[in-house]
């Protein structure tokens, strides 16, 4: 730390709020915060918590910025696309506030890796947007007895919770698979690429994350531990709802840090599997072909639009109603990312077994059209 | 007697609507087997059920004027 009046000046508008003083600011000081995912949610999270000096902010991320990630994302400016979004992070933060000390981890969260990155941390921060990592995360913290900040987005909505975290009364601590036992299967829930977020919804529900820990810290305010606030953003509502442990949850956790890293959340969170998918150069080999059928399983008015070649439109929420339909013996179906239309291809082929060549599109149209950029309407 | 019923996330773009009503249904599963009729593709939906603001698990019988809310997962960040 620099001199004691630089800190002060720093921190000064929170040193004075009461019950918070030179000790709050002491405790952020001595933490150390994880935040898993350096996104939509991430981006917030770590300029409050670097802001407010919290001493040490791990950031996990292994993507690189995007163009599309700038909307919501304004860690991150224009000439960082395609730079690591940790180490981006890093750099921004560092020059926000050089007093405080911040590990990039340049990588994914794994079995293998998890528990070691997880450890040395006081605070998690689940600012992830797939729900494999969110269960490895969650299932990491239970193990290691980490509190578990969470927070979500979908479209003009938001989650957050804090889990696994003993308050003063006792109980159980109530962890996502309280809430969420399994995880919903592909297709049967959209991730921000296909389901599209407001900009500013990541921003408020990754501050009240930010908010959260801080709180923690502190030791100020009331928490949100078993409960689960959900924000709407297009009406200004709040909706908290009280949590609590479930029976049989404790069946689903792994138990030691062996069975920890031997579970496979890529398959749990994909139980349809991807023998039907076919990359983009098979796809353009086969998208003018006579007898094969394409079919959009994207929801009516999603954007982008292909052009080139010719479809029809199913979306998934009435594909099982309409799969009588299907004559063609090819089929060929594709979403935005190409996980919706996973599930399509397997409730093709329980439908009609081998007697159809059923294929997915791999990547959804936002990867075809990567290679074929001017092909949309 | 009357059930308020509220819906979070993309399970308004099923029915349609943020709020509903229904009347003479006594508990949770009787409430869902009635909405997956109206609205079918919430068969295919994930969600926890909320009473009156407590998250529930298991058939739970509802009261009058009681609010039950159906919230999804969101996995976007």
């Amino acid at each position: 730390m620099k001199s004691d009046n630089t800190i002060y000046e720093r921190y000064q508008r929170q040193i004075i709020l009461k019950g918070f003083g030179e000790a709050g600011q002491r405790k952020l000081f001595q933490s150390k915060v994880l935040v898993v995912g350096a996104g939509g949610l991430g981006c917030p999270a770590l300029q409050y918590l670097a802001a407010a000096g919290v001493g040490n902010i791990g950031v996990v991320d292994d993507d690189v910025v995007a163009m599309s990630n700038l909307h919501r994302q304004p860690l991150y400016s224009t000439g960082d696309i395609g730079f690591s979004k940790a180490e981006k992070a890093k750099h921004s933060l560092a020059k926000l506030n050089p007093g405080i000390k911040i590990i990039a981890y340049n990588k994914r969260l794994t079995t293998q890796n998890a528990l070691a990155i997880i450890e040395v941390y006081d605070i998690v921060i689940d600012a992830t947007d797939n729900f494999s990592s969110r269960y490895l995360i969650n299932d990491a913290c239970v193990l290691l007895n980490k509190p578990l900040v969470y927070g979500a987005v979908s479209q003009f909505e938001g989650q957050v919770a804090l889990f696994n975290f003993q308050n003063e009364k006792g109980g159980i601590p109530v962890n996502y698979r309280d809430l969420f036992p399994e995880p919903p299967n592909v297709g049967e829930i959209l991730n921000c690429a296909e389901a599209g977020v407001l900009g500013v919804l990541p921003g408020i529900i990754g501050a009240m994350q930010a908010n959260e820990a801080i709180k923690l810290i502190t030791g100020i305010g009331k928490v949100l531990v078993n409960s689960l606030l959900t924000y709407n953003a297009l009406n200004n509502q709040v909706y908290e709802i009280s949590l609590s442990a479930r029976q049989g949850t404790s069946l689903l956790l792994p138990n030691t840090k062996d069975e920890f890293e031997g579970m496979d959340y890529g398959w749990l969170c994909a139980s349809t599997n991807r023998r039907f998918e076919i990359d983009v150069s098979s796809f353009d080999q086969l998208r003018n072909a006579t007898f094969v059928e394409i079919i959009d399983v994207r929801e009516t008015n999603e954007l982008p639009i292909p052009i080139g070649f010719d479809y029809t439109q199913i979306p998934l929420s009435t594909f099982r109603e309409n799969i009588a339909g299907i004559n063609n013996k090819t089929v060929i179906v594709f979403c935005q990312t190409g996980k919706r239309s996973l599930q399509a291809a397997q409730w093709l082929f329980e439908t009609y077994g081998e007697s159809k060549k059923i294929y997915s599109l791999q990547g959804g149209i936002l990867n075809w059209l990567k290679n074929n950029p001017t092909q949309q309407a | 007697m009357t059930i308020n019923i509220i819906l979070f996330g993309q399970l308004t773009d099923i029915t349609g609507a943020g709020s509903l009503t229904m009347k003479d249904v006594t508990d949770t599963d009787s409430l869902v087997v009635t909405l997956q009729i109206g609205y079918p593709a919430l068969i295919s939906s994930k969600f926890v059920i909320a009473v009156d603001k407590k998250v529930i698990s298991g058939n739970t019988p509802l009261t009058n004027n009681c609010t039950v809310a159906l919230l999804p997962p969101f996995s976007g960040g």
